[in-house]
């Protein structure tokens, strides 16, 4: 009881700091500005996520596509559909835009959400790295619909969306993110994620209806990051199908991976650490009196995350912050002595 | 998904060239599915023997072609004249060699010290290993495309009537087919080939019979990886921009060209391939063109949904 008001007040908390933060963002530099919006962004991409990678244990390249159907839905509705909701509220107005930013928020959720249903059923039979790759899919067909979608702009990309995310917004979401993660984990119906993670056939013979918890996995997880979507899409004013490629999946699964698997506050950390790393690296890339290479590779900042997602697991698979008393299963294999070869597995494409 | 049904072509109506059209369209697709399917085989045989996807697979495809945009103009200048086809062979060959020896390396820094880890860990490093490809590629060749030199010179090859075939297609084509006999002569007729089959029906029992499993595992990475690199050059020939991150897409196109064969299963690959550069073919040249590159993704989602053993596979059942 005690650890869940623990919870509760660390939310209120964040929101009260976010909108204390929010009343003096007009005096931080815009970029800077913009940099600590997408560290939020981030943080709930990277937590929605790991919902589905860390906890359920599904793994998923397809993040990005449930972005995109948030950022473009929400765009779409809160560019195109607004007026009527302007007029209903009597003009534009501090709380008129909210409505208008946080409807198009949640539509853009909820058809993320639907998206996110419809990958969920291939999950039901589909394993470890074709699960992965069939999520890669959905991410690229979604992405190559936007594409030829002319009404939001096709391969041009999308432009004239306002600029209605603000840090109170983002921060605000961001904490109830977390907030919701953590609590559905720690809940009773929520310890059925970690048991189809740590072994379904076992988690089946107890009665856990594994196929119900992989597909809600896939449904909330795809509504935070289409939520994300929205925010991103009312913060960068222009999108474009392009950008939500599967580079950008990568990159949260590799957000997810260094703060470890099934580590919400570790994935928070990666979150932000990762995105003002990469930011950093834009100055290292121009420090005149660095050594040319050093500077090279700052520019390429991919290679270092490549290296560092290799290094990370053949040293440490579990995670820089990989929550080791709760993965039994998973740590005890860490643990195991090596054995030489894994004798006869089924394939992954092996239907039950 | 974006009509795979309807292979016809808006480019030309008359319904005495319809066929012409057709055939067009297969030659075309044979020679897209050639590539894919070099690259599938890859994919392939290391699952029948690892039991995991490659992701960096397509990235030794790209290495592929930048060895030949480096080999070339270093070697073709001692063949000159009638002795060219030679000097294709030398860069050919040298450059699967070279990929072969960097596959290998791949599988013993990266992936062997993991091969008692979760799938999953395994699966994380090849994608690591994939964007290092990509980006340290980036990094040493350059992000800018490069155009690849005249290896062979694309023509169309004169006396085929209405239909256009190309020296690159043809080429790519014949090349193909020699290496997949290569390929199906080693895998059956040699001991090592013996042994890859042993290991991919039963790993442990192929050990107990005194294979070497670790030789055999490293034997496939070089010879899937030689012909990732083969399929790099014949690609750069008919396609002759080459950048770093060119081996993704078809990458990831032959993996589904291995599942669409059914994953472990070689004849499978090499068929899984051609079919799917024909229908990806076809779909390019309808109205539905702009969905091109989706089909592959389209034709995964529908075989992993029906029939997720692949066309040529055999169902495995899960054991506890």
């Amino acid at each position: 009881m005690k650890h869940r008001h623990v919870k509760q007040l660390g939310l209120i908390a964040a929101v009260l700091l976010s909108a204390l933060a929010s009343a003096y963002s007009g005096s931080i530099n815009s970029y800077y500005l913009q940099v600590i919006i997408f560290v939020g962004i981030n943080i709930v991409l990277a937590v929605s996520l790991n919902l589905i990678n860390g906890y359920t244990g599904q793994f998923s390249l397809g993040h990005a596509g449930f972005m995109a159907i948030g950022a473009y839905v929400s765009a779409y509705l809160s560019t195109e559909q607004s007026a009527g909701v302007f007029n209903a509220l009597g003009g534009v107005g501090t709380l008129s835009i909210a409505a208008v930013f946080l409807g198009a928020l949640l539509l853009g959720g909820i058809a993320a959400a639907i998206a996110g249903l419809a990958v969920g059923i291939p999950s039901l039979r589909l394993k470890g790295d074709y699960l992965a790759i069939v999520t890669l899919g959905f991410g690229e067909i979604i992405r190559v619909l936007i594409q030829t979608t002319e009404a939001v702009g096709g391969a041009r990309g999308y432009s004239g969306i306002a600029n209605y995310t603000t840090l109170f917004w983002t921060y605000t979401i961001a904490a109830l993110t977390v907030y919701i993660v953590l609590s559905l984990i720690d809940s009773t119906y929520g310890r059925g994620f970690l048991t189809v993670r740590d072994d379904e056939i076992a988690a089946e013979a107890i009665g856990i209806n594994t196929t119900r918890y992989k597909v809600t996995a896939f449904t909330l997880g795809a509504f935070f990051a289409g939520i994300a979507g929205g925010l991103y899409a009312h913060t960068t004013t222009y999108i474009n199908p392009s950008g939500f490629d599967f580079q950008l999946s990568i990159q949260i699964v590799i957000m997810v991976i260094l703060g470890g698997m099934g580590s919400t506050w570790g994935v928070v950390l990666a979150a932000i650490v990762l995105t003002l790393l990469l930011e950093y690296l834009r100055f290292v890339a121009g420090y005149e009196w660095l050594p040319d290479l050093v500077r090279r590779i700052a520019a390429n900042r991919t290679i270092i995350f490549s290296l560092v997602l290799i290094g990370l697991m053949l040293l440490r698979p579990q995670g820089l912050f990989g929550a080791l008393p709760r993965m039994g299963g998973a740590a005890k294999r860490v643990r195991e002595p090596r054995r030489r070869h894994k004798p006869d597995e089924p394939g992954p494409g092996a239907t039950r | 998904m974006a009509g795979i049904e309807h292979p016809r072509s808006t480019i030309n109506d008359h319904p005495s060239t319809s066929l012409n059209e057709f055939l067009q369209q297969i030659i075309n697709g044979l020679s897209l599915g050639a590539f894919y399917a070099l690259i599938a085989l890859g994919y392939t045989m290391v699952y029948g023997v690892l039991r995991f996807i490659n992701f960096a697979h397509g990235d030794i495809f790209m290495i592929g072609a930048f060895c030949g945009y480096y080999l070339t103009p270093r070697l073709m200048p001692y063949f000159s004249g009638g002795s060219a086809p030679l000097g294709v062979a030398a860069v050919l060959l040298l450059t699967m060699a070279i990929c072969a020896l960097l596959g290998m390396t791949i599988e013993k820094l990266a992936y062997r010290p993991l091969r008692s880890q979760p799938r999953l860990t395994v699966l994380i490093t090849a994608i690591g290993v994939s964007l290092f490809l990509e980006y340290g590629g980036q990094f040493v060749f350059g992000a800018d495309p490069k155009g690849f030199p005249d290896l062979v010179v694309d023509r169309a090859i004169e006396g085929t009537g209405a239909l256009t075939i190309t020296t690159a297609q043809l080429a790519a084509f014949l090349i193909s087919i020699g290496l997949l006999i290569g390929l199906s002569l080693i895998v059956k007729r040699t001991k090592l080939g013996m042994a890859m089959r042993a290991v991919s029906n039963n790993a442990t029992a192929a050990m107990l019979m005194g294979v070497n499993i670790d030789t055999v595992i490293s034997f496939t990475f070089g010879l899937g990886s030689a012909l990732a690199g083969a399929a790099g050059i014949l690609y750069a020939i008919s396609y002759p921009s080459i950048d770093p991150l060119m081996g993704i897409l078809p990458g990831i196109k032959a993996f589904v060209a291995a599942v669409l064969g059914g994953i472990g299963n070689i004849p499978g690959a090499a068929v899984g391939g051609i079919l799917l550069g024909i229908v990806e073919t076809f779909v390019g040249g309808s109205q539905f063109s702009s969905y091109r590159d989706a089909i592959a993704f389209a034709v995964l989602i529908i075989i992993l949904l029906f029939r997720p053993a692949g066309l040529f596979g055999k169902t495995q059942v899960e054991k506890v």
